[in-house]
């Protein structure tokens, strides 16, 4: 799909002309991603994640295929194997730090894509179907990480995956035997390690697969912008390639330098020092932390510890996994006809308050659960739903929105000054 | 309608967490926690100033081999380095001849099977096995320890926070227990059989201190084996025991890091230069 201005792809080569009519696959990257896919021109470098994401993905599963080689899944010699790597495997220093902080790197640049989601209103009609897929690629992506973090069977490996799978306990009535379903035992142990493996290999690829129908879903309708206003002429857009392709080589570039910065100089700086202990299931950590990604649920976790009607670890359990599936919901919620949080003051404030209420909550998620944590973990909690599900909802009802532009070349202008979005010497 | 579900089960959780945040307020205010002894007498480590330190750290071989002396000579009776093989010595400076030499003068053996009655036997170690391991089995380590179980430190500076400053000052840390600590906390008393340590996680550690004076290993280089010396030796081993790579990653690094900018750059005026008749 595409705007009715979009360039097409005309092969002039005689290979490519064969090759159009077999198998038009280049056909199809000029346009998903070449000169035939217009984009609306006022992109910010927010929009720059998506394709970081996914360049995030590829960097995963490179080394993760490599260091599969090596990896044996066994609990007696997995945390020898992953040594191994790390001494006697040309470069596996490299596959594997590079593994570990891609994985950190991912979702990083995917909450910030998020981030850039719930600003901008990317979630709101025509894109409801975009913003779906995305929820479904976060939390295959959830999985996957914690399943690979189980895989070095260290001693936060194992005993994560044991707080972890202890959830599904919770569950009234057939929860434990589900538990020892899934885990193939009564506690993690090799049978886990074993499944974990396999699943976190093919996880990845199942990933990929969505990610390329949330792409399908975007180009029907095409990227939203900072405006919020869609696309009313040629004059609004520019083609992907070279303009896009170019501000991604730049994101790419930088992304590449933190990565690398990441890898080189501070590899286990996110890491946890635990995990260079091999497991043991006799001895629990003093403190039982997921990686920093999962913190803010982990605190949401932790905030029910009062009983009512349903026992509190049940409620803890529903609570985190709500306050992700709450997502799913939200382009029901958020009832503004106004796409851009620049266009609403009132909604803006409060996407502020959410910002930090996470960063509060990742703060709790990982620190010790002394009274003072706890109470704030628990009003941090209690403002993330009243958020999503109660604030969302009502405040587009009472709030004014700014004027919007009449058209994304309007907002350009009115920002650069000037009459033509294009700085021909005719004009001069 | 959408509107008044999503308020009613928002409202639900809140009505939890507000009686779950009340529970909390209250066991704050009718029961405090007390302060434990560690929160208030553990120390955090000094930095030593390792010369793997930072974005250009090498490892210094000649403190390297002292620190394997070290090792040898007053920790390896009790603790195993198995993830470390002795080939792995000639990338602190020992040439293959010395490496076989010392796998082969090594004093704990390699288990071993003797080839014609099958009973178990010890071998000298040559250089492509791991460092032996000073006891049998978990169960014999805890029998010669007092039910403690020396762990395995080829990992051990990346198994603690602060690892390789840790090590020093865990080793030059002990002392005795202060009086205000008995003072304030009667019940965390050091018990029998276990020493105090500021360091130390729950500040009593089992191990009794093994460096016990100055010059208590000779050094062949000639530097002054002091407690602080040989601490910060067996430190520095240790952390390349753990991270044997280090030089290389940082080397490789820096050429990265100094390839990206460049790229960075270059990315940067492609970019403006595509960008430069649009207005956006």
């Amino acid at each position: 799909m595409s705007f009715p201005w979009a360039k097409h792809y005309e092969p002039k080569q005689p290979l490519m002309r064969w090759l159009d009519e077999k198998l038009p696959l280049p056909r199809l990257v000029y346009n998903a991603v070449g000169a035939g896919y217009p984009v609306p021109r006022n992109l910010n470098y927010f929009w720059n994640f998506g394709v970081l994401a996914g360049a995030a993905l590829a960097i995963q599963i490179i080394p993760g295929v490599v260091l599969a080689m090596h990896y044996a899944a066994n609990a007696g010699v997995a945390f020898g194997s992953v040594e191994s790597i790390m001494r006697d495997v040309n470069a596996g220093w490299f596959l594997r730090y590079a593994h570990a902080n891609g994985a950190s790197m991912f979702l990083l640049v995917v909450y910030i894509h998020i981030g850039r989601g719930l600003y901008y209103g990317s979630y709101k009609a025509p894109r409801e179907m975009v913003w779906l897929l995305g929820v479904v690629i976060f939390l295959l992506m959830m999985a996957t990480a914690f399943m690979g973090y189980v895989l070095p069977w260290g001693q936060m490996s194992f005993w994560g995956a044991q707080v972890i799978t202890g959830f599904f306990s919770a569950i009234p009535l057939v929860g434990e035997t589900i538990r020892v379903w899934l885990l193939g035992g009564f506690a993690p142990d090799n049978a886990a390690l074993n499944r974990f493996f396999s699943l976190h290999y093919l996880l990845p690829f199942v990933i990929a697969g969505v990610i390329i129908l949330h792409i399908w879903a975007l180009h029907i309708p095409g990227s939203n912008n900072p405006t919020g206003v869609e696309v009313k002429g040629e004059q609004d857009t520019v083609p992907f390639h070279p303009y896009y392709t170019a501000k991604d080589g730049v994101g790419v570039g930088v992304f590449l330098l933190i990565f690398a910065l990441l890898i080189f100089f501070s590899p286990n700086l996110l890491g946890h020092p635990d995990n260079y202990i091999e497991a043991n299931p006799l001895s629990t950590p003093a403190h039982i932390v997921p990686e920093w990604y999962f913190l803010p649920f982990y605190a949401i976790l932790k905030s029910f510890t009062a009983n009512f009607i349903l026992d509190a670890k049940l409620w803890g359990v529903l609570a985190m996994f709500g306050s992700i599936l709450l997502l799913f919901f939200l382009p029901w919620l958020d009832t503004s006809p106004v796409r851009s949080a620049n266009y609403r003051p009132k909604y803006r404030i409060f996407l502020g308050i959410l910002l930090i209420d996470v960063l509060v909550l990742g703060y709790v998620g990982g620190a010790e659960a002394n009274a003072r944590n706890v109470i704030m973990g628990q009003i941090a909690s209690a403002y993330y739903f009243a958020h999503f599900l109660i604030i969302l909802p009502w405040v587009a009802r009472s709030e004014r929105p700014r004027p919007l532009p009449n058209s994304i070349t309007e907002a350009v202008l009115a920002k650069q000054g000037g009459t033509s979005v294009t700085h021909s010497a005719a004009q001069a | 309608m959408p509107r008044i579900i999503s308020s009613l089960v928002g409202a639900a959780f809140i009505f939890v967490l507000a009686l779950a945040l009340f529970g909390t307020v209250k066991t704050a205010i009718q029961e405090p926690a007390a302060e434990s002894a560690e929160h208030v007498f553990h120390l955090h480590p000094e930095d030593i100033g390792l010369s793997s330190n930072g974005f250009f750290g090498k490892y210094d071989n000649q403190q390297l081999q002292r620190g394997l002396q070290v090792y040898k000579e007053v920790c390896s009776a009790c603790h195993s380095l198995k993830y470390v093989a002795f080939r792995d010595l000639t990338k602190i400076g020992y040439s293959e001849a010395e490496v076989k030499a010392i796998a082969n003068q090594w004093v704990i053996e390699q288990p071993s099977i003797n080839p014609e009655t099958g009973e178990a036997a010890t071998r000298k170690n040559v250089p492509s096995d791991h460092f032996p391991s000073p006891f049998a089995n978990e169960v014999a380590a805890r029998a010669a320890n007092n039910n403690a179980l020396p762990p395995d430190l080829s990992l051990m500076a990346k198994a603690r926070h602060d690892g390789s400053n840790y090590i020093h000052a865990l080793l030059t840390g002990y002392r005795a227990q202060p009086a205000a600590l008995i003072k304030e906390f009667p019940g965390a008393k050091t018990p029998e059989g276990l020493h105090y340590n500021p360091y130390f996680a729950n500040l009593n550690i089992a191990m009794p201190p093994p460096l016990t004076s100055d010059g208590q290993v000779t050094y062949s280089d000639g530097t002054k084996a002091t407690k602080d010396q040989m601490a910060r030796d067996v430190s520095a081993f240790l952390t390349w025991t753990a991270e044997p790579n280090l030089n290389t990653r940082h080397a490789a690094g820096v050429a990265v890091a100094i390839f990206l900018l460049i790229f960075c750059f270059l990315a940067w005026g492609a970019y403006q230069n595509v960008w430069r008749d649009v207005k956006h």
